[in-house]
This record gives C-alpha cells, structure tokens and sequence, in this order.
C-alpha cells in the first residue's frame, strides 16, 4: 500500500530562477513612513526600481468632519475647519466664513478683508516655508530645513500674538473678525517682510542652481495643463503646467481685485517648476502682505465685522464658495434648510483632488523619485482624509 | 403728577420681509437653453441663488448633459459630491459643479436625483477627477455608480459596516464591532436599535 501522493516528499524547485515566477513585485509604501507625510499608504507596483503602477490608499486620519460639520451650528463649525489642512488654518477658515456670508448676504468691511487677505497671505508664506523644508528634506537637501523654518517661526509668533494659536487659529468669524490688532502688530509684520525678499533669496541660492536637485526633480512627475484640467488639479501643479489660473484673479474675493500682484507660471509641468512656481509666489505674497500693511496703517480705524445677526439661519438654498489655499481651490459647498445648523456642508479638498494624479505622475519613475513626487503635490492627510 | 403710562405691547415683527438672497428662476438663461436644446428632456427645472445657477437633470440624461457642457467648455469638474434628503423620493441629490475657463470663469451646478438603492451613471467617462468622488459618495452615502472602473470604498475601511454621512447614521459612530459582525448589528451601521445611546440628526 502506497502513501498518499504529495506527503512525504519535498516539493519540488520552481523551474526559474525569478522571485516567485513574477517579474513585478508588490510594495508597500507607508502608511508609515517619513516621506508620505502622514499617513498615506501607497500600494506600488515595481519592475527591479521602476513603478510600473501606484495605488494609494488614503482614510487613515478620516475624522468623519463633514458629519460633525451637520452637528454644530455655523460658528462652531469654523474650529473643525482649522483642522482640514492644519498648517494652513486662515485660509480653511476663510473659505467657510465666505461661503456663510454668501448664503446670509453679509457684508464685511473693508478693514476687515484687508486683515484677512493679509492673514492669508501671511498663511501662505508659511505653508510654502513649511513645503520647501519637507521637499528640500525628502530629496536629501537638509539645509533649507533649518533657514525655513526660522522664518516660519516669526510668522508663527505673530499669528499667536494675534489670536493666541500657532496653528489651529480661528481666526476668522462669520462677517468679519474676533479681533482688532494688537498695537504694533503691523510694524512686527514689516519689520518680518521687509527683509523676508532675502531671505527667499538665500534659499534659491541653496537649491535653484543646485545640481543635485535639478537632477533629482527635472522632468520628473510631469503633467501637463491639459491632464492637470482633466484630472481637477490646481494651485501651483496647474501654474507650473503654464496655465495662469488663480482663485484670486479668476473668481475675486474680498480686496483681491484692488492689490497688485502677478500670477507666475511655469512651462515644462515638472517638480523643478512647481518649486520655482513656489518660490515666485512666496514673493508675491511677500508684495501683497505689504500693500496690506500699507493700507492698514493708513486706515486704522472702522470696524471690523459686519452685521451679523447672533443667530445665524441662512435661508433655504445652497452656495459654494472657494480661496485659492496654498495647495489650490479649496471650497465649501453649503446647503441650508433654514435652521441654525448646516444641513450638508462639503468640503472641496485641492490635497485629495491633486492626490488622485500622483500614479500618473508617479509611472515610469523610480521609486526614490515617487518621495519627490508625492513631495511636489503639497498635501495635507488632514486635508486628504477630513 | 405723573400718572404711568402702561407699555404699550410691542407689535411683533411679522411681515417684516426676510432679509437675504432669493432664489430666481434661471429657465431662460442662454446656458440653461442652450443644454435643454442640446439634450432634449434633460433640464427639469433651473433656479438662480447668490450668483450661482443650479440646474435639475434628469437622471437617465445627466451623462448626456455633462458630455454637452464639457464640449462647450466647461471643461474642469470642480466638485461631485451628494445629500441625503431623507424622507424625500428620491432620497439622494447628486451634485456636480462645472467651471468654464473660456467663458468668464462660469460656472453650473448640476443635480440629479437618486432612488435608495438605484444606480447613478458614473462620470469617470466624461471627466476622470470624478473617480475618487464617486467612490467618496459611495464610501459615505451608499450610492453606487453604474462602470465606475474602481468602486471601492476610500476613506473608511473595506469591511466597513454603514455609510456615515446618511442622516440616519448615529453621530458617535458604530462599534468596530458592527465592521467584524454585521449579523448582530443593525443594517445601516449604529449601536443595536435597542441601545439607549443610540441617537441620530433628525
């Protein structure tokens, strides 16, 4: 009597030499690394060091906000949207108050929007600052790291000095502001500004001409102005890739249309120009902060929020409105049905929206290269997940 | 001598009129025209609010209508994204809000409404930004979409018991539990109907 066929005996060798018979091999890319960050898992698929496809899987930081959104009334609503994308809380909470104002009707006056265009702005720089030392640091250029995040901490102070918070400011209410400026707040703002063009100077002179990082980011993650439209990408991928498009010039919002600033541009749609992109429009910001400044010191006087009712109850109906945050249109769409709470409030992330091209933009590259790809589209998991 | 007066009664401010944007009706804009004629049967009504025009598409015709105002340039999908009315029939309105970059930086919300449990074309053949919305709509509110290449859910976890954004979903939450044994849990996700904790948004 025989065994039964297959105990007893060795399985036999596979026939090649290849892993397993495959020449693709899964990787897994997060949740949990340095380099993603957050919490983004990417599920990539690799030939030796090229990544014939990447997946992401996202919802690792998902809060459920837009459900605790339908819970609040409308200003309890503006702390929850600091902490979309929680290092650029000004202009999350500026999108929410304007999209409110537009369903009230409201008016905020002028010296109001001229503090929450400079808050912006000021926001803006910050969140480029703390873009550039991650990227610089992903592609191994540590530097930048330390000078950028010496600025960044001035701006950090002056938005604790004005608020109370570093980070999660609230700094915006239904209608206008909380709050006035502090005495000399405006003159602490200068004396940041003034020599803050030197300062962007000196980080060009770190990276700009720098050879390794134009090897490590030209030509690499290209996508061009017409996928960047078909895929809804916008901010500085969609600048870099020659379209001029900004919130702030398209879709004018408080005193935009009155300031002088440009829009830059890049041409080959590559991580070189986003970077150069972000650097022209750190400048930019740095001019408007300063008309800001120039026009509050003029005019400091007038109130600073308009005639909000204390309750608010927008009418029935629905609105959308949106800032170009630093990452790109970030929108609320608001639908009412006349009560004291939101019956649905959406967010409209530009982080989730870009994160859907990065396989696209991934494909064909190396795996070192996909750090500075996910690198170039500035997201937010806070942002991404909600 | 004085002699006191009594207060006279405040009159209550009734038929004071309300303060506010008024929605309009939009029918005869060119845009809305312009797509009625294009797409027979597809605009059931349009209206105006706070500068925005928001049309209601017909279900059957929206891949139509999309296909329509991507050719005349609306060409970037903004957002999709839906609500849940949730005594209305149809339950759901799924949303989506188009920009023209040529046409003055325009742009047209359009909605359509969606049984429980019916199928919505699914606009990843129009616009491809839709295919991570369309799984966040499905992910959150349960609502499938007809060829979506990759319907799965995005930002809860596969296995997931529920669709939070429902109004009948309870605002603290499920149990993980209810993720790893739906059979004891109720359908729709929540603590057991018994659960005096359980509450929901009206």
């Amino acid at each position: 009597m025989s065994a039964p066929a297959g105990i007893g005996e060795p399985e036999p060798p596979p026939d090649d030499h290849t892993l397993l018979g495959l020449r693709e091999m899964e990787l897994n890319f997060g949740p949990q690394h340095p380099s993603t960050h957050g919490v983004l898992r990417i599920i990539l698929k690799v030939d030796g060091e090229r990544i014939v496809s990447a997946r992401p899987e996202i919802g690792y930081l998902h809060r459920g906000t837009e459900k605790l959104f339908e819970t609040e009334t409308y200003p309890m609503v503006i702390p929850h949207t600091d902490r979309l994308d929680y290092v650029a809380a000004a202009t999350n909470n500026h999108a929410y108050c304007l999209t409110v104002e537009k369903m009230l009707g409201l008016e905020v006056p002028k010296k109001a929007q001229y503090i929450r265009v400079l808050l912006d702005e000021m926001q803006r720089i910050s969140s480029h600052l703390l873009w550039l030392a991650t990227a610089g640091i992903d592609l191994g250029a540590m530097t930048p790291f330390f000078y950028t995040f010496r600025e960044r901490e001035v701006i950090l102070d002056l938005f604790e000095e004005y608020c109370g918070a570093r980070l999660t400011l609230h700094c915006m209410r239904i209608g206008g502001l909380l709050e006035d400026l502090t005495p000399g707040w405006i003159q602490k703002v200068r004396d940041f500004t003034v020599p803050f063009e030197a300062r962007i100077d000196e980080y060009e002179d770190l990276l700009t001409e720098n050879r390794i990082w134009k090897l490590r980011t030209i030509g690499v993650g290209v996508l061009n102005a017409a996928r960047c439209v078909e895929m809804g990408v916008t901010g500085p991928p969609l600048r870099a890739a020659g379209l001029a498009w900004d919130v702030r010039r398209a879709i004018p919002y408080e005193v935009y249309p009155e300031l002088d600033f440009e829009i830059p541009v890049g041409k080959n749609a590559d991580t070189y120009d986003r970077y150069l992109v972000r650097m022209a429009e750190l400048r930019q910001s740095r001019r408007i902060v300063l008309q800001c400044c120039d026009w509050l010191e003029k005019n400091p006087e007038g109130p600073i929020r308009g005639k909000t009712p204390r309750v608010i109850k927008p009418p029935v109906g629905e609105a959308y409105a949106a800032v170009e945050a630093p990452k790109g249109e970030l929108g609320f769409y608001l639908v009412s049905n006349g009560t004291n709470k939101p019956y649905r409030l959406h967010v409209r992330p530009p982080s989730f929206i870009n994160l859907q091209a990065l396989p696209e933009m991934a494909k064909g590259h190396l795996v070192s290269d996909l750090v500075a790809v996910i690198g170039t589209i500035d997201i937010v998991l806070g942002e991404v997940d909600r | 001598m004085t002699e006191e007066t009594p207060p006279k009664p405040v009159p209550a401010a009734a038929a004071a009129p309300k303060k506010g944007p008024v929605a309009t009706d939009a029918s005869q804009k060119p845009l809305v025209l312009g797509l009625a004629a294009a797409v027979p049967g597809s605009v059931l009504s349009a209206k105006e609010f706070v500068g925005e025009t928001t049309v209601d598409v017909a279900l059957d015709r929206i891949l139509d209508a999309l296909r329509h105002l991507k050719n005349a340039s609306f060409t970037y999908l903004v957002d999709l994204t839906a609500v849940d009315w949730k005594d209305r029939q149809p339950r759901f309105d799924v949303v989506y809000y188009l920009h023209s970059f040529q046409k003055g930086n325009e742009r047209i919300r359009l909605k359509v409404g969606v049984k429980e449990g019916e199928e919505c074309p699914s606009a990843t053949a129009v616009f491809e930004t839709s295919n991570w919305m369309e799984r966040e709509v499905f992910d959150l509110f349960g609502i499938t979409f007809k060829d979506h290449p990759d319907l799965r859910r995005i930002l809860t976890w596969e296995g997931f018991n529920g669709h939070p954004l429902r109004k009948d979903f309870p605002v603290e939450g499920i149990d993980t539990g209810a993720a790893i044994y739906p059979d004891r849990y109720p359908e729709g996700g929540g603590p057991a109907p018994d659960d005096p904790n359980r509450k929901t948004l009206s």
